[in-house]
């Protein structure tokens, strides 16, 4: 067994790829709640490609059979229902994960120096990743496909001079057609996931350089022992593999709880609407996307002017790859920081959740004006984070990590 | 305020998808119940599939899941195909049906997953006589439905029963229910039960699934809770030396 290994060593760096990564990788000993969520979107980045593997061999993308083929994965293929549950609630799994892993990383200041990069990085897989649920959501051709995807589309058409031009480029025709569903099947299997896959290379080899923050918020680096391991780290594999194998069982049983007793989540998860198969002619009165794209859809509603909609749904999502640099607070952990910011992230929270909810809502002139008001205060928390970050009274940050 | 309020009350309707305050009537769902999925399959081939389809079922799959051999299903509910292996299609063309009816009827696989179960039922026993329709009858549950009352012969005709309610000087009149006034082969009970069938199946034929999905759950978090044992105990014991 060490011969084969010596001569796989002499070839390939196996053993040295081990160590850095997983049995010399040390991971801060305070770890909590929070930190289960970036192995979690391992877990389910894995799931959606191998349940869409096993998809991609039944489905076919073609106007006039696309539906149907769905249903023939649900009826009439070995476990295709549950192949096909797993992927449809891993997406929306998918977001759970990653808005509980930004919100980490909010939390705990994990964008600031020296992890710009990898919060940028993630940032990248967050655009990859609505990219992908948006493609992915016209493959089943039914009606929250088709007009989800005229209507998102045709935001393209809303940009001066080569909008029109543009959106014919991106559809391949003038209004959503099977040219279209070919295109974005392409993208969604193939295009996208590369760049995926190629991304969350790059968080992890990020993330290994400059080492994983901590819910402190403390450098582990700075306090080395003799050998130069850090004091409070610990190497992730055994500590960090066996512990985070505890909360996949734990995430698995919420998955499998909706996969088999609520696939469609009361309509969350999956469309009534969805069950219709695409029809050109008959719009639905009331066109929402899914609710991962609902906190953006609600700000683009909100400005009643078209193209100042587009902009500011898309600085919405842009606004966060500029945070390291919009928070002047030195403090990284919320633990140490002040009351100011503590108030500030959860009204920007509730603001969040609350553009969600009105997203999905029918617009009405009441709603409309609470989603004025949040989107004004969802800007307001990165506008005028220069100013109160450096505002806000910090505690001092303890020299070493806070265990037990 | 006030003037927000009512221009809420202006824009619902247009806001509500179709059926806006309409009652549904609440149907119990019994999966498990296979005489009655067997009684509305058989309804559902006698009465429906002559105009709807259900193009994405196959009559050897229902047979299947509700224990129905292949011959008797050859005998009983093969009326326009001759394989059991074959989906359930309708001999009538589109385009005919549209100019017969005005609209191509849908075709009824997932009906159960895009109107609901209770829609379904409640929209079997809300037809009535309507004079102004080409059809004689309308719909309490969807208006002007272009789909004639198929099972006349055995629930009967219902007239509707009007309310009048005065809003300042304007007196509305509307539908307040609905009465039987010439019955059919079946007593009113037996109709109730029938379309329950009805609805039943159309539900067990919008995902089959759902009479398996359930049992495999169970055993996936029995399986995924038994695997949390040494998993955390596995966890605690590698860290125990970590202070």
């Amino acid at each position: 067994m060490n011969k084969l290994l010596g001569w796989i060593n002499d070839r390939f760096p196996l053993t040295k790829l081990w160590n850095e990564h997983l049995a010399e990788y040390y991971a801060p000993k305070n770890f909590n709640f929070w930190y289960f969520f970036g192995s979690l979107a391992l877990v389910v980045l894995i799931n959606q490609i191998v349940t869409g593997i096993w998809l991609t061999m039944s489905y076919k993308p073609d106007a006039g059979q696309a539906f149907a083929s769905v249903e023939y994965i649900m009826r009439d293929t070995s476990w295709g229902w549950l192949i096909r549950y797993m992927h449809a609630v891993g997406a929306s799994a998918f977001f759970i994960v990653i808005y509980l892993h930004m919100f980490r990383g909010l939390m705990y200041g994990s964008y600031k120096k020296p992890r710009e990069l990898l919060w940028m990085s993630g940032m990248f897989i967050y655009l990859c990743l609505m990219a992908e649920a948006f493609l992915g959501y016209l493959l089943p051709w039914g009606q929250m496909s088709f007009w989800g995807a005229q209507v998102i589309t045709s935001l393209f058409g809303a940009i001066p001079y080569i909008g029109d031009t543009l959106l014919l480029w991106i559809r391949g025709d003038y209004v959503i057609s099977d040219v279209t569903l070919n295109r974005f099947f392409s993208f969604h299997v193939i295009a996208v996931p590369i760049a995926l896959l190629g991304l969350v290379m790059l968080h992890v080899i990020a993330l290994h350089e400059v080492g994983s923050n901590n819910p402190d918020g403390v450098e582990i680096k700075k306090n080395k022992d003799k050998n130069g391991i850090p004091l409070d780290g610990i190497p992730f594999h055994p500590y960090y593999s066996v512990k985070d194998i505890v909360g996949v069982v734990v995430f698995l049983i919420f998955f499998a709880l909706v996969i088999f007793f609520a696939p469609e989540m009361g309509g969350y998860f999956l469309e009534a609407n969805n069950f219709i198969p695409a029809n050109p002619t008959v719009t639905p009165e009331h066109i929402a996307p899914v609710w991962y794209f609902t906190p953006f859809y609600a700000i683009l509603r909100a400005i009643p002017d078209k193209v100042l909609g587009v902009v500011a749904m898309g600085a919405a999502v842009m606004i966060l790859f500029l945070l390291p640099w919009l928070d002047r607070n030195p403090v990284k952990s919320i633990r140490y920081r002040g009351m100011l910011y503590k108030w500030i992230l959860g009204i920007f929270i509730f603001s969040f959740l609350a553009l969600g909810w009105l997203g999905m809502q029918p617009p009405t002139p009441t709603l409309n004006l609470f989603s004025r008001i949040f989107t004004v205060i969802y800007f307001v928390f990165f506008l005028l984070m220069p100013i109160y970050s450096k505002m806000d009274k910090t505690r001092p940050v303890p020299e070493r990590v806070t265990y037990k | 305020m006030k003037k927000i309020f009512s221009l809420c009350l202006i824009l619902l309707p247009a806001v509500a998808f179709g059926n806006a305050g309409v009652h549904l009537e609440h149907v119990d769902i019994d999966l498990k119940d296979k005489p009655s999925l067997q009684r509305g399959a058989k309804l559902f081939v006698n009465y429906c599939l002559s105009c709807h389809s259900a193009s994405y079922a196959r009559f050897n799959g229902i047979g299947k899941d509700l224990g129905i051999p292949d011959d008797v299903m050859k005998k009983n509910m093969l009326f326009v195909s001759d394989k059991v292996g074959s989906y359930m299609r309708v001999a009538m063309d589109k385009e005919d049906a549209k100019k017969w009816l005005g609209v191509a009827p849908p075709d009824l696989s997932v009906i159960a997953r895009s109107r609901g179960s209770d829609w379904i039922y409640t929209f079997l026993n809300s037809f009535y006589l309507d004079p102004n329709k080409a059809t004689g009858v309308n719909n309490t549950v969807f208006k002007d439905t272009a789909m004639p009352h198929i099972l006349w012969e055995l629930q009967g005709w219902q007239r509707p029963v009007y309310s009048e309610s005065q809003h300042g000087d304007e007196t509305t009149k509307e539908i307040s229910g609905l009465k039987l006034v010439s019955p059919g082969k079946m007593s009113e009970e037996d109709y109730q039960v029938a379309t329950r069938d009805l609805t039943n199946f159309l539900t067990y034929l919008g995902e089959p699934a759902k009479l398996v999905r359930k049992k495999v759950g169970l055993w996936v978090i029995l399986f995924l809770l038994v695997l949390l044992v040494p998993a955390y105990l596995l966890k605690k014991e590698y860290w125990k030396d970590v202070k």
